[in-house]
């Protein structure tokens, strides 16, 4: 009885290669996609035209077309116009666009949250624009952007499924091959959602207790 | 391009369905399971709860996948189009139950005192009083949870489900021009989301001008 109900653990060791492979693709992405997501916020919010148009295409084409979509653009989209990025790439380049997208939402709200009279009491004192960002402005943004970005973190982890679509060997993909071979997809497709859920719910319960920690004096 | 445009657009029609029957069960669903989160016994909130965080914590592949692939060998075999009704209406209820609880906690304890001080039943606190303060603060909400359940339909092309990104999928096989048909198909999704964002602002600046909320 007890084997039955937990024949699926001895899967789990089977998935861990593909858990690399996933943790991998979030890092890479969310390393690439913040930066982005700032760029983007500058250029949304800068004086050309030009730029400030294509940015608010690339955001809500990142935010508005589903994440299996904007893979599928990029892995069996791109050879159309002569470019043939691996499936590990196609998926770097989709999670990032949509990450800066998402992010950039983050960052301009908690630019947005930083009460006006700080920026005031900057020039008041005689700082300059960059010192005013850089001193006043920026510290107390991003204490409110990270548990946000942090939790940008662990739902890209959770995205980073949809890869198996495009055959990046990731959990699902090595989940489907273990059901492929010994046609006990129930078990297999548990050891995944333990995978899973092993790696968000510790993640998710240290994000809730930083925001607590940062949320202090505010 | 046109003939594309056509066979793509059929597809509207199964990613509106997956969406719409899984927004409302969900929603139906999320009740009940917002109503335990605050029930009196350990037992049933706990219960409540781990409901509540085991769906939020495993994709949404997986639990499409567990429902289509591996239900079988528990007797339960589904056709692709149920399979996804059934895998997002689950995953919905929690996430409903969440914005359900959200809501609720926003009133204040006065609302609960008052109604039993007139004597009405839990029930009928929940009918008239509670309900229709909570829905007009959630509205927006759910109607943000409306498009990304929107776009986590087009997981069901995985299983088969012949909705708009699987058909995008076979034309881009058929014409090899795999960028215009999968833009093409986003652009719908852009355009299917574009009324519930707008539902979404205009009762919340409504709601907002009413309640004099900053």
């Amino acid at each position: 009885m007890i084997d039955d109900l937990l024949g699926w653990t001895e899967y789990v060791p089977e998935l861990a290669g593909g858990l690399g492979v996933a943790l991998k693709l979030t890092a890479i992405s969310l390393l690439l996609g913040y930066p982005l997501g700032l760029l983007l916020v500058l250029i949304t919010d800068g004086s050309s035209k030009l730029l400030r148009g294509l940015g608010l295409v690339i955001v809500e084409f990142g935010r508005g077309i589903p994440l299996l979509v904007l893979l599928l653009i990029v892995y069996q989209g791109l050879p159309q116009v002569e470019l043939t990025p691996t499936a590990m790439v196609s998926a770097v380049v989709a999670f990032t666009w949509s990450a800066g997208a998402y992010s950039t939402e983050i960052i301009r709200a908690s630019l947005a949250a930083v009460p006006r009279g700080q920026s005031e009491a900057a020039d008041a004192a005689g700082m300059s624009d960059r010192e005013r960002f850089r001193f006043i402005i920026f510290p107390q943004a991003a204490r409110l952007a990270i548990p946000p970005l942090m939790n940008l973190a662990v739902q890209w982890f959770q995205f980073s499924s949809l890869a198996y679509v495009i055959t990046v060997p990731e959990i699902m993909q090595s989940a489907y091959f273990q059901g492929t071979v010994t046609f006990d997809y129930l078990s297999v497709f548990i050891a995944a959602a333990f995978i899973y859920a092993a790696v968000t719910i510790p993640t998710s319960a240290l994000v809730t207790r930083l925001e607590a920690r940062l949320g202090r004096h505010l | 391009m046109i003939e594309s445009l056509r066979y793509i657009a059929i597809g509207i029609g199964a990613t509106l369905t997956i969406t719409s029957s899984a927004f409302v069960i969900g929603a139906i669903l999320g009740l009940p399971l917002a109503a335990l989160r605050r029930s009196q016994f350990m037992v049933l909130r706990a219960m409540a709860r781990v409901y509540v965080e085991l769906v939020r914590s495993v994709p949404p592949l997986v639990w499409l996948f567990l429902v289509f692939f591996g239900l079988p060998q528990a007797g339960v075999s589904l056709v692709p189009l149920a399979a996804a009704i059934l895998t997002f209406s689950l995953i919905a209820a929690a996430y409903m139950s969440e914005i359900y609880r959200g809501g609720l906690a926003a009133l204040g304890r006065g609302q609960w005192e008052a109604s039993s001080a007139v004597g009405l039943s839990p029930l009928d606190t929940a009918r008239f009083i509670l309900g229709p303060q909570v829905f007009r603060v959630v509205g927006p909400t759910m109607a943000t949870y409306g498009i990304g359940l929107l776009k986590d339909s087009a997981l069901a092309s995985t299983i088969g489900v012949v909705e708009i990104t699987f058909r995008a999928g076979a034309e881009a096989q058929r014409t090899g021009s795999g960028l215009t048909v999968f833009l093409t198909a986003g652009i719908f999704y852009l355009l299917l989301s574009l009324p519930l964002a707008l539902a979404s602002r205009r009762v919340d600046s409504r709601l907002r001008a009413r309640y004099s909320i900053a």
